[in-house]
């Protein structure tokens, strides 16, 4: 490998058959160019799809409630009924080990907020403080909503972006200032935005007490919302929140009376399961970039091949003629090994260097919803570099043994 | 030099045996110029092969300066041809992409001589075959006759025992092969020995020794006058 007179015999080799190298060449560096492109574009589907999933916290739970589906004990389908605080207290001290955050919603459609001369129509959320983590909602000024305005039942509003647009028009500082909902004056404490789209912004969130007081809710609620604690891998996680939103079906059917066969009573929206959904495929889109690198990596390989057999097969009479001046069988195999290796190795990180080039290029241009940031792993495109060059010295390597054997008296017969 | 004892060679062709060479008896001296002689068929060039280790022969005996040819792997039999032999071919055999310098200089790379060396003693046969000022032309600029000398200069540089030329004139013009039997009578000149194989009569008789063959066998082998070759040119 480190013989210098075998060095100068194959980089004159080489440079005597341009065209052949070039050849042996292109194909591997389009084949490797290929791989490190799909590979980028996978790893960038993964980060378009991870990206769009990131408005939520990706392992939250909502419980809301429809009118019941099923007959039992008397009570006729299409029941309606409503969670009250005592479920949420309930499902607080039963699964406090696994809830990160929680909250529990009173919704109040379509009400008016105005303040001055503007005026609009909102949602309002009644709410508690692990709402913001629950909605990754984050705060562009003031605070969100706290224990303290939960257990004083307070008249203050954290705004939505929207809605802080629409009502405070000249850039005016809404924090201290009293909006009106539905005529009632509730003091501003706070502005967030949410990454989850301007609909999460076309809201403004009270303490749940609060909304319940104030708009004649008694104790009833409409929602539950919550994120469990993070567990060290997706597959727990999955298991765990399964498990959660089993126990709280379980404990709210009995509850309010509900048909264990009842499936329609109470909606559970598990973004987990979402998650899982998406998770597998991206690890179908990622398998599947694979397989068409692999099938790029094995055309690549049988190009490789197919280009040492025409190049041994054409210089089965100059192996001859070396043969028959004295070159020993292992010379040969050497001779050609060496310069397939060469030649496989050079083009290879020829393909993979211009592939890398391109990704960083071209990658922070793209801009759609769902490819972002393509890159590849670089140990991986080392590492089929590697198999290719391996791959490539294989298939030299049983031409050349054939050639070595040929008798020189046959190699050198006159056509 | 060379003794051969009883020498058989066959060939199998389908289900056909072709018996080749039946049992040839064959010595040369050292500084011997030999040519064998025969009509295509004779096993002329199947003999040369044989003691050129290009070909083994089924039985019989071959000593090459005292030693035993026989069972030679691949190897061996290359260390042998780059040490005791040199080749002249018919149709030259140079490699194409490689200059003349560098093509004389082949035998004495797998020699394992350093490059500096390998040059110098390259040059140094180009210049005894009056090529010295083409060393650096690839073998398609040259002409039927420089290829021929080229060749004899690349047989002569790893200073083989025995140079062996199967029809080193065959391809060549009649004055273009009196030149190269020149050289070659130059070269028998300082001692060397040489074997010719050729089916023309002039060509036999510039050589010492004409030995005929016919269908395998030696039918005659006798001194003969030596004809200069710059007697014609």
């Amino acid at each position: 490998m480190f013989n210098i007179e075998r060095w100068q015999e194959i980089f004159e080799t080489i440079r005597k058959n341009k065209l052949r190298t070039f050849l042996t060449g292109l194909s591997v560096a389009s084949g490797i160019f290929i791989l490190v492109i799909l590979l980028g574009v996978g790893q960038g589907m993964q980060n378009g799809i991870a990206e769009e999933f990131e408005g939520d916290a990706s392992n939250s739970i909502w419980v809301w409630t429809r009118p019941t589906s099923v007959e039992y004990k008397g009570m006729n389908p299409g029941r309606f009924f409503s969670m009250t605080n005592e479920d949420f207290d309930f499902i607080h001290k039963t699964n406090e080990d696994v809830i990160e955050y929680e909250s529990s919603r009173v919704r109040i459609w379509n009400a008016t907020i105005s303040y001055k001369k503007e005026s609009g129509s909102y949602r309002i959320e009644g709410v508690f403080p692990g709402f913001q983590f629950i909605e990754n909602q984050s705060m562009v000024s003031g605070r969100f909503i706290n224990q303290n305005d939960i257990d004083e039942k307070g008249k203050i509003v954290t705004l939505g972006r929207k809605v802080k647009e629409a009502l405070f028009k000249n850039g005016e500082d809404p924090i201290g200032k009293y909006v009106k909902l539905n005529d009632i004056p509730f003091k501003v404490v706070g502005v967030y935005t949410d990454k989850g789209g301007e609909r999460e912004e076309e809201q403004v969130s009270i303490p749940s007490t609060t909304a319940q007081q104030v708009f004649n809710r008694g104790q009833n609620i409409n929602n539950l919302s919550y994120t469990l604690k993070p567990e060290k891998d997706f597959e727990t996680a999955v298991a765990k929140s399964e498990e959660f939103v089993a126990s709280i079906t379980r404990y709210l059917k009995n509850k309010h009376v509900i048909a264990p066969t009842d499936d329609r009573a109470i909606g559970i929206g598990n973004s987990l399961e979402q998650a899982k959904r998406f998770y597998s495929l991206i690890f179908m889109i990622k398998a599947f970039f694979w397989w068409v690198g692999v099938c790029t990596i094995i055309a690549g390989v049988v190009g490789v091949s197919n280009i040492m057999l025409i190049i041994v097969k054409e210089r089965t009479k100059e192996i001859g003629i070396r043969k028959a001046i004295g070159a020993l069988p292992s010379s040969i195999i050497g001779m050609i090994l060496h310069e397939a290796i060469f030649v496989t190795a050079i083009a290879g990180f020829t393909g993979l260097i211009f592939g890398l080039i391109l990704l960083e290029i071209v990658g922070p241009m793209v801009k759609t919803d769902f490819i972002s940031n393509p890159s590849v792993n670089f140990n991986i495109a080392i590492t089929t570099v590697f198999i290719l060059i391996i791959a490539g010295a294989l298939a030299g390597f049983f031409p050349a043994w054939r050639a070595a054997k040929i008798k020189p008296i046959v190699a050198l017969r006159d056509e | 030099m060379i003794e051969i004892k009883d020498l058989h060679k066959s060939y199998q062709m389908g289900i056909n045996s072709l018996h080749v060479l039946k049992g040839i008896n064959f010595n040369v001296n050292e500084g011997e110029l030999v040519s064998i002689m025969g009509s295509s068929g004779s096993g002329k060039s199947t003999l040369l092969n044989i003691l050129g280790m290009l070909d083994e022969a089924d039985s019989g005996s071959y000593f090459l300066d005292n030693i035993p040819i026989k069972n030679l792997n691949e190897k061996i039999a290359a260390r042998y041809r780059n040490k005791f032999l040199g080749f002249i071919f018919q149709s030259f055999n140079l490699i194409n992409y490689k200059n003349a310098l560098d093509n004389v200089a082949m035998p004495l790379y797998y020699q394992g001589i350093k490059r500096k060396e390998r040059t110098d003693k390259a040059l140094h046969y180009l210049e005894k075959v009056g090529l010295a000022d083409w060393a650096t032309h690839l073998p398609n600029e040259l002409s039927g006759g420089q290829k021929q000398r080229v060749a004899i200069a690349r047989a002569l540089a790893s200073e083989p025992k025995v140079l062996l030329a199967d029809e080193p004139t065959g391809a060549l013009d009649t004055k273009t092969s009196y030149e190269v039997m020149d050289l070659i009578q130059g070269i028998n000149d300082e001692g060397k020995t040489i074997l010719i194989v050729t089916h023309e009569e002039d060509i036999a008789h510039m050589t010492k020794r004409i030995v005929n063959l016919k269908d395998g066998l030696i039918i005659d082998d006798g001194i003969v006058e030596q004809v200069r070759a710059n007697s014609y040119v």
